[in-house]
């Protein structure tokens, strides 16, 4: 456990998050909390067909469950629905590039765990309507 | 109160984490134990071990009386009336399951209500919200904005419909200690049954169930020096005896049929299968050790500390204190534009454990308009030196963050 975590990129994340935000005609928006210390974290996300459109956060936890979200929503712009299904917990962590130790791994991993089901509901209902 | 004597007999003191000394101040959420204590698990094991109320050899007898012994103590540590009042739970949370399911769910209607605080842990208020479908409504007394319990607010609630009043005697967040006698005459003048929640409050001063008079006591041993999963449910006999079991199968039993059984008597009937006599043992342990220190002395020492970190914690830029007015033992407290999970891990760093998070009270977190806090918790083997250290590292949260 070091203080390395709390680096220049991860603080810039979380005190100016470029992708903190809402929008209004979201197709999914996916939310959870972390329960041991009640963290939440919303992603809200517009498709262009298989292809991620938009996307936005709002959350409140602390600095590393909200500066791994804006990370990850910069890493993931752009993607299709199967990137993102292929985008691994072990991809993410390496892109994040600190050490996290085991009890705040689930505060580095809220963010990826909301966008995963928010993708998954996503498919499920668009499976449903085809 | 020699603390310096006292941390000696606390070999985790002795700890480094990240080169530093260890600083525990997270005793409200588990204390740490005595060699005493672990000293006396050890020899049970070493020397006594065997499965209580069962056999007759000697093994057997030993381990069914250091059981029974441990449960003595627990009457005279707490002035219950006899062993029948004493029953050993895995802690609190499941004591308050007991009186729910055991009683509550047996003998409230629709219509009736229990009143709670919104300072409540949530292991007294979950179970409680089981009662929600058998039509029963839970009510919540507010806090004033020092921090105390809203008595008029609580006096105003009360009502012919109330049946059960269960409070906490400490806040594990706010730290302050509610007027629990007031309240055990207000519930039973009411013609309600008064639960405490002692979780926070019998571990560093001296609880009298005949004193406050309440219908049933709840605690756990692992945050007054036992080991984790031993803890107490008090309750009154004449209301134990009317009550349903809990966990049903052996040694709870008097005789089983193939489609019946009967219960066994007090306290054995709420015991189902084997206990946890190495807990008890430590238990009793443990409260020997707190009687021969004093209780008095522990309160006492908590209140100087918890002084000491409220006049030092003032004076540092952005802290703000959530605790009560008349909070002890604790200083919970939230620092500007950082999370207590950053706090508390930043402060790691120098070898200081403090609790982050909700503190499990989440209905109180929003009440107090935070998402969470950070708090630093006493007990007898902490110094004014660590909380200097504490304080003082809090600079260290503020660097990283540039605040």
């Amino acid at each position: 456990m070091s203080l390395e975590i709390y680096h220049e990129t991860i603080l810039a994340h979380y005190n100016n998050p470029g992708n903190s935000g809402v929008i209004s005609d979201a197709d999914v928006i996916s939310k959870d909390n972390n329960p041991v210390c009640g963290d939440v974290v919303e992603i809200q996300v517009k498709f262009n067909g298989e292809r991620i459109d938009e996307i936005k956060f709002q959350g409140q936890g602390c600095a590393i469950s909200l500066a791994s979200v804006d990370i990850l929503i910069d890493a993931i712009k752009g993607k299709t629905v199967d990137q993102i299904k292929n985008f691994r917990q072990e991809d993410f962590l390496k892109l994040l590039g600190i050490e996290i130790s085991p009890l705040r791994l689930k505060c580095a991993l809220l963010g990826l765990k909301v966008l995963k089901t928010g993708v998954y509901s996503y498919l499920d209902n668009n499976t449903e309507s085809t | 109160m020699n603390v310096e004597k006292i941390r000696e007999d606390f070999p985790i003191l002795k700890r480094k984490i990240n080169n530093h000394p260890l600083v525990f101040l997270d005793s409200a959420s588990t204390s740490q134990k005595p060699v005493q204590v672990i000293n006396a698990i050890k020899n049970y094991y070493e020397m006594n071990n065997a499965n209580p109320h069962r056999s007759i050899y000697q093994l057997c007898d030993e381990a069914t009386q250091m059981y029974e012994d441990a449960r003595k103590k627990v009457v005279k540590f707490i002035n219950a009336r006899n062993d029948e009042e004493i029953i050993f739970v895995r802690n609190t949370n499941e004591a308050m399951n007991i009186i729910v399911q055991s009683y509550a769910m047996d003998n409230l209607k629709e219509g009736d209500e229990v009143l709670l605080t919104v300072m409540e842990h949530h292991a007294n208020i979950v179970p409680w919200q089981m009662l929600q479908k058998k039509g029963v409504k839970i009510k919540f007394v507010d806090i004033k904005d020092d921090g105390t319990l809203d008595m008029d607010k609580l006096k105003d609630m009360m009502s012919k419909n109330t049946k059960i009043v269960s409070v906490t005697h400490k806040s594990n967040v706010l730290g302050s200690l509610n007027p629990i006698n007031e309240i055990g005459k207000i519930s039973h003048d009411n013609g309600s049954l008064f639960v405490v929640d002692g979780a926070q409050s019998v571990p560093n001063m001296q609880v009298d169930v005949n004193n406050i008079n309440c219908d049933f006591l709840a605690f756990s041993g692992h945050k007054m020096l036992a080991p984790m999963n031993i803890g107490v449910l008090y309750g009154k006999k004449e209301i134990l005896e009317r009550m349903e079991p809990f966990m049903r199968g052996s040694d709870m039993i008097k005789e089983v049929q193939l489609t019946e059984s009967t219960w066994n008597d007090l306290p054995w009937k709420f015991e189902a299968g084997t206990p946890n006599v190495e807990g008890a043992v430590g238990l009793s342990t443990a409260i020997d050790y707190l009687e021969k220190i004093g209780l008095d002395n522990v309160e006492k020492h908590e209140e100087d500390l918890t002084k000491h970190a409220l006049e030092r914690l003032r004076d540092v830029e952005g802290v703000k204190i959530l605790s009560a007015k008349n909070g002890n033992g604790m200083v919970s407290f939230h620092l500007s534009g950082v999370h207590s999970h950053d706090i508390a891990y930043i402060l790691n760093d120098s070898g200081i454990a403090i609790r982050s998070g909700h503190m499990c009270a989440q209905p109180l977190m929003r009440r107090l308009g935070v998402q969470s806090v950070a708090r630093a918790s006493f007990y007898l083997y902490n110094t004014k030196e660590e909380i200097d250290k504490f304080v003082d590292s809090l600079e260290n949260v503020k660097k990283v963050f540039k605040k």
